[in-house]
Parts: C-alpha cells; sequence; structure tokens
C-alpha cells in the first residue's frame, strides 16, 4: 500500500489501462489484461472495442467476466462469431489494433513463457499453454504485455518460447513474417519497460510512485537497460481508483 | 439421420477404448455430462481433443480414461491450474498422460480442415515459437502462388465428437445459440457425433445467428438437462464460477478428488441424479 492507498497491483492496471486508446480495438486476454482493459472503458476509453478469444466482438460486460466466454459478454457484444473465425478473419486478417497479454515469463526482448517451467518432456510446473497468445503478438498491430516483476518471471532464458515478441532480436519479425509491429510496452507492478527501437531489448521507462530504479532492477533476471531519464508513473487518480475497485466479478460483489 | 437415444446407449455404443474424442465446447456448452457417463463407463486409454481442457477433462484424465491429449489451453479459467492434468502430466498420476500441444488457432484451423476433408489447415502462426519442435502435426507449407511459408496442421478427426446445445427435435436436428465455439467444425469432422441437450422439442424455432446442425450429420442425440454445468447454457442457466473456483480445492488433492468423483460421479445414475445432490450441498 502507497501512501496515498492504492497497491501495486492497483497501479499496474491503472497504468496498463492508460495505454489504451479510446477508439481502439483490443484482443483481451483473461486476468489482468481483462482487468485493466475493462477499466480503460470505464474511465478515458468508452469506446474501445472489446474482442475475447470466445468469439465475442464489442463486449461490454458490466461485471468483471470470471472465463473468456461467460454469458455476458456474449449478451452484450456487437457480433458473436464462432472460434475458427475469431482467429482466422479478425486476428489473422490484420484487423485487430491491440493484443493484451499476460505470461508466467518473459525474456528481454518480450518473448513469452505460457507452457512450461523446466523442461518440455519432465516439466517442474505445467502451464496451461500458449491459446490465443502466439498469433495475437503475431498479428495485433501492436501488443501490451502485464506482469507481475520478479527474477522468476523476468529471465535470461526462458524454459518455453510460447509467443514471440522481438524474437532474437533486430529483423526477427520481419523474417518470421509476423506482421504485427510487436510489444510496445511491458507494463509491471513497479513500472514500464518499452523496446528501444533499434535493439529491441526492453528498457525501463517508467517506474510508478514509490519504486526505485534499483528495485526494478533486482527484480529482473538480467542486466536490464535503464532509460536515461527515467519517468514517474502519474499516481493514481480518485476516478480511476474508484472505477478498478468497482471492476468485480460476481464473485467478488460485496 | 441422428437417433434419439439416452446419453448412457450413446455412450455404450459409440465410444471405444482407445478411440480419439472430442467432447467441445469453449467455455460455453460444455457436455460436462457426457464426460460423466465415459467416466461412469469405464472408457479408458482415450486420446482427448479440445482446445480448452478444463474441469471436465481435468475429471477425465484424473479418473484414468485418457492416455493423451491434444489441446491449446488447458486451465482452470479465471482461476489458475488444472491440478489433475499437471499431476498426469508432472507425475504420470494415475496414469502418464502424453500430450499434442497447438495454439488456438492452430487447432481451429486443424478442425476446419478435417471439417472441409482436408489433410492440413494452415495458418500464419507458430514461426518464432518452441511449439513446432515438440509438436508432430505442425509443420510448414510454402504457398505455391506468393512462396511465402505458412504453418500447417494435421487435420483433426475424431472418431467421435461430443457437444451439449439447447435444443433438438425429435428428428435429431440440432439448434444451438451464443457462443459457439468449434462445436460444428468438431462435428463435421468426426467419423461419429453424439449431441447432448437440454431439451427435445417438438419443433425448433429458427432464431437469427444460430447453429443448426443437420439430423443427417449427427450419429445420435440425448437429452441431458443441466448437462453443461458447471459450465453453462445461453437462454437456460448460467455459469457456476463459484464451482469453477471451488474445484481448485476439490481436485488439488488425490484422495478429495477421488472421494468427490465416486460420490458426484460414479454413485449417481446420471445427469439428474448429479445435479440434485448438487442442489443438497455445497459443491465441496
Amino acid at each position: 500500500m502507497s501512501g496515498d492507498g492504492h497497491t501495486a497491483e492497483e497501479m499496474m492496471a491503472i497504468a496498463a489501462a492508460r495505454r489504451l486508446r479510446d477508439g481502439a480495438n483490443c484482443f483481451v486476454g483473461i486476468g489482468l489484461p481483462s482487468r485493466a482493459a475493462n477499466l480503460a472503458r470505464a474511465t478515458h476509453a468508452p469506446g474501445c472495442v472489446l474482442i475475447y478469444e470466445s468469439g465475442t466482438i464489442g463486449a461490454k460486460p458490466r461485471q468483471l467476466p470470471l472465463s473468456i466466454g461467460d454469458g455476458e459478454l456474449a449478451e452484450t457484444a456487437d457480433l458473436v462469431v464462432s472460434v475458427p473465425e475469431i482467429f482466422s478473419y479478425w486476428l489473422q486478417g490484420g484487423r485487430i489494433d491491440v493484443g493484451f497479454l499476460s505470461a508466467a515469463q518473459i525474456d528481454r526482448y518480450a518473448n513469452l513463457n505460457s507452457t512450461v517451467i523446466g523442461e518440455y518432456e519432465h516439466p517442474r510446473v505445467r502451464l496451461p499453454g500458449g491459446g490465443g497468445a502466439p498469433e495475437i503478438a503475431a498479428s495485433c498491430k501492436e501488443t501490451l504485455v502485464m506482469l507481475r516483476h520478479s527474477p522468476r518471471a523476468f529471465v535470461e532464458r526462458l524454459d518455453f518460447r510460447t509467443t514471440v515478441g522481438y524474437g532474437d532480436g533486430p529483423g526477427a519479425r520481419e523474417r518470421l513474417g509476423l506482421q504485427g509491429r510487436g510489444v510496445s510496452a511491458v507494463i509491471t507492478d513497479l513500472g514500464v519497460l518499452e523496446p528501444n527501437p533499434a535493439s529491441c531489448e526492453l528498457v525501463l521507462r517508467q517506474v510508478h510512485p514509490g519504486v526505485e530504479v534499483a528495485d526494478v532492477v533486482s527484480a529482473t533476471g538480467w542486466p536490464l537497460q535503464v532509460a536515461e531519464r527515467v519517468e514517474v508513473s502519474p499516481t493514481p487518480t480518485g476516478a480511476e481508483l474508484a472505477a478498478l475497485r468497482a471492476l468485480r466479478t460476481a464473485e467478488e460483489q460485496p | 439421420m441422428a437417433e434419439v437415444v439416452t446419453l448412457r446407449d450413446a455412450v455404450a455404443e459409440l465410444v471405444a477404448d482407445g478411440d480419439t474424442v472430442a467432447l467441445e465446447g469453449f467455455t460455453h456448452l460444455i457436455p460436462h455430462a457426457a464426460g460423466h457417463e465415459l467416466i461412469r463407463q469405464r472408457r479408458r486409454g482415450l486420446t482427448l481433443v479440445r482446445l480448452t481442457p478444463d474441469v471436465i477433462y481435468d475429471q477425465m484424465i484424473g479418473m484414468g480414461c485418457a492416455e493423451r491429449m491434444i489441446f491449446s489451453w488447458g486451465g482452470n479459467p479465471g482461476v489458475g491450474s488444472l491440478h489433475r492434468f499437471r499431476d498426469a502430466v508432472e507425475s504420470g498420476w494415475p496414469v502418464p498422460l502424453a500430450i499434442e500441444e497447438h495454439s488456438h488457432a492452430g487447432m481451429a484451423a486443424a478442425y476446419a480442415a478435417g471439417a472441409a476433408n482436408l489433410p492440413f489447415g494452415v495458418l500464419r502462426g507458430y514461426a518464432g515459437t518452441d511449439l513446432p519442435g515438440h509438436t508432430a502435426s505442425a509443420g510448414w507449407v510454402d504457398c505455391p502462388f506468393t512462396g511465402e511459408r505458412l504453418a500447417a496442421v494435421r487435420a483433426l478427426r475424431p472418431d467421435v465428437a461430443i457437444v451439449h446445445a439447447q435444443q433438438a427435435d425429435r428428428a435429431g436436428n440440432v439448434q444451438l445459440w451464443g457462443i459457439s465455439g468449434v462445436q460444428k467444425e468438431a462435428v463435421l469432422a468426426a467419423r461419429r457425433s453424439i449431441v447432448t441437450v437440454e431439451e427435445l422439442v417438438d419443433e425448433l424455432a429458427p432464431r437469427p445467428g444460430a447453429v443448426v446442425i443437420p439430423t443427417w450429420v449427427v450419429t445420435a442425440v440425448a437429452e441431458a438437462p443441466g448437462g453443461a454445468h458447471p459450465s453453462y447454457a445461453h437462454g437456460y442457466y448460467d455459469r457456476d464460477n463459484r464451482f469453477y473456483t471451488a474445484w481448485d480445492a476439490i481436485s488439488r488433492d488425490r484422495e478429495r478428488f477421488t472421494a468427490w468423483m465416486q460420490r458426484h460421479v460414479l454413485d449417481t445414475a446420471d445427469v439428474r441424479e448429479y445435479a440434485a445432490l448438487l442442489r443438497e450441498g455445497s459443491p465441496a
């Protein structure tokens, strides 16, 4: 809890929501991304079009959905399409502005692991797997990533590359034929990283209020590049915090 | 023409040990009652196919029905891990589970190819990821017109597809609406199919945007009211999100899981008894 009464988790959701511009259409993963995207829609971006991989396009949930296919998403959507259609015509068709993902691990080139911790054949932890993420990050015009900062999550080497950010560095996306621009920001509970346009390596650009640059460096498992001038994220406004706290799943309703 | 039968008879006649079976449903209309019937009839050695294996596949895996799973995302949506799936992959309990892993887009393309009687599906995907290195049914193909290299996925042709829908008429024509997932593709890709329904009606009232599956591509239709629980049936009942949350604790422990399955599935005769038992007390 910071001095003005918001948690690091809330700061992360608010910092991520601010990245979503009004009118953008956004392919939303469940969990942290769904919370942030719905916060954006409740605050500065009412015209944001939320798309879930269940085929619900333009969903306007009143409560936060627990899954990507809760009934309310279909009831409030502009249209509902099949799963083959959402991935082929809409995502692969190049029509989605922003992909919004989370993961268990990330590396310096914003590649993501959501498959296994340990060896693939004999994993220490079997994670859910790629789901929609590999093609979301391949085909959306840009991708935002949210995850909590720790040396176990921000690793020198991924145990498995589920999803490509910038691959092995400059030129990799072009060589692989990936149509989207790639990850534009990584929003964590400590700050915001963005790729260096030349090297494609993630650089610390922003820390949240009360967080020191050294905290972020020590929570990162590779020697983190730090921008010459690191900005401090604007403190959450009362309106942002109120809107975020009003967003709950049906199970979290008081 | 589909035969209208009991779920018990449909499973007994159409699903054999060792079959490749796809119980599809993307969060909505998940055929839980049919999965429970497979568990009651002690099917073994199944290859389970589904984009989003969740609680019903966790239950089937934990009860030893499966030796292989083809999938793209195996978790408890919004809650966390599937503990029985993890235990099977990480520790081989109760039997080892081989996996064949894709992305959602790859699985969708593979079903669509199966439905279209093509040997493979094609998509822009997989490039630069570690998936193709571990998945024999993912590869590459060069476009004969542009020379572009694209991902190829082997078509899915399950022995049996099992889906749940809101309604069928007495001739076995099926109608489902709301989030429609890949159910139509799964049925058309499979050699045989079972559709469980909330309700048998005298006449299907056409609904805009609904998916209609005609009786002549369905093998069997069985009535199973409440058969999607804890998933939902749009227009009939909501997703039981509390059950999904409670499943985390039930499934975490082998003994507690086994006792729950004994009481709620093996010791109940059908979906009506299962539902009555759940109404009596908490899911735990």
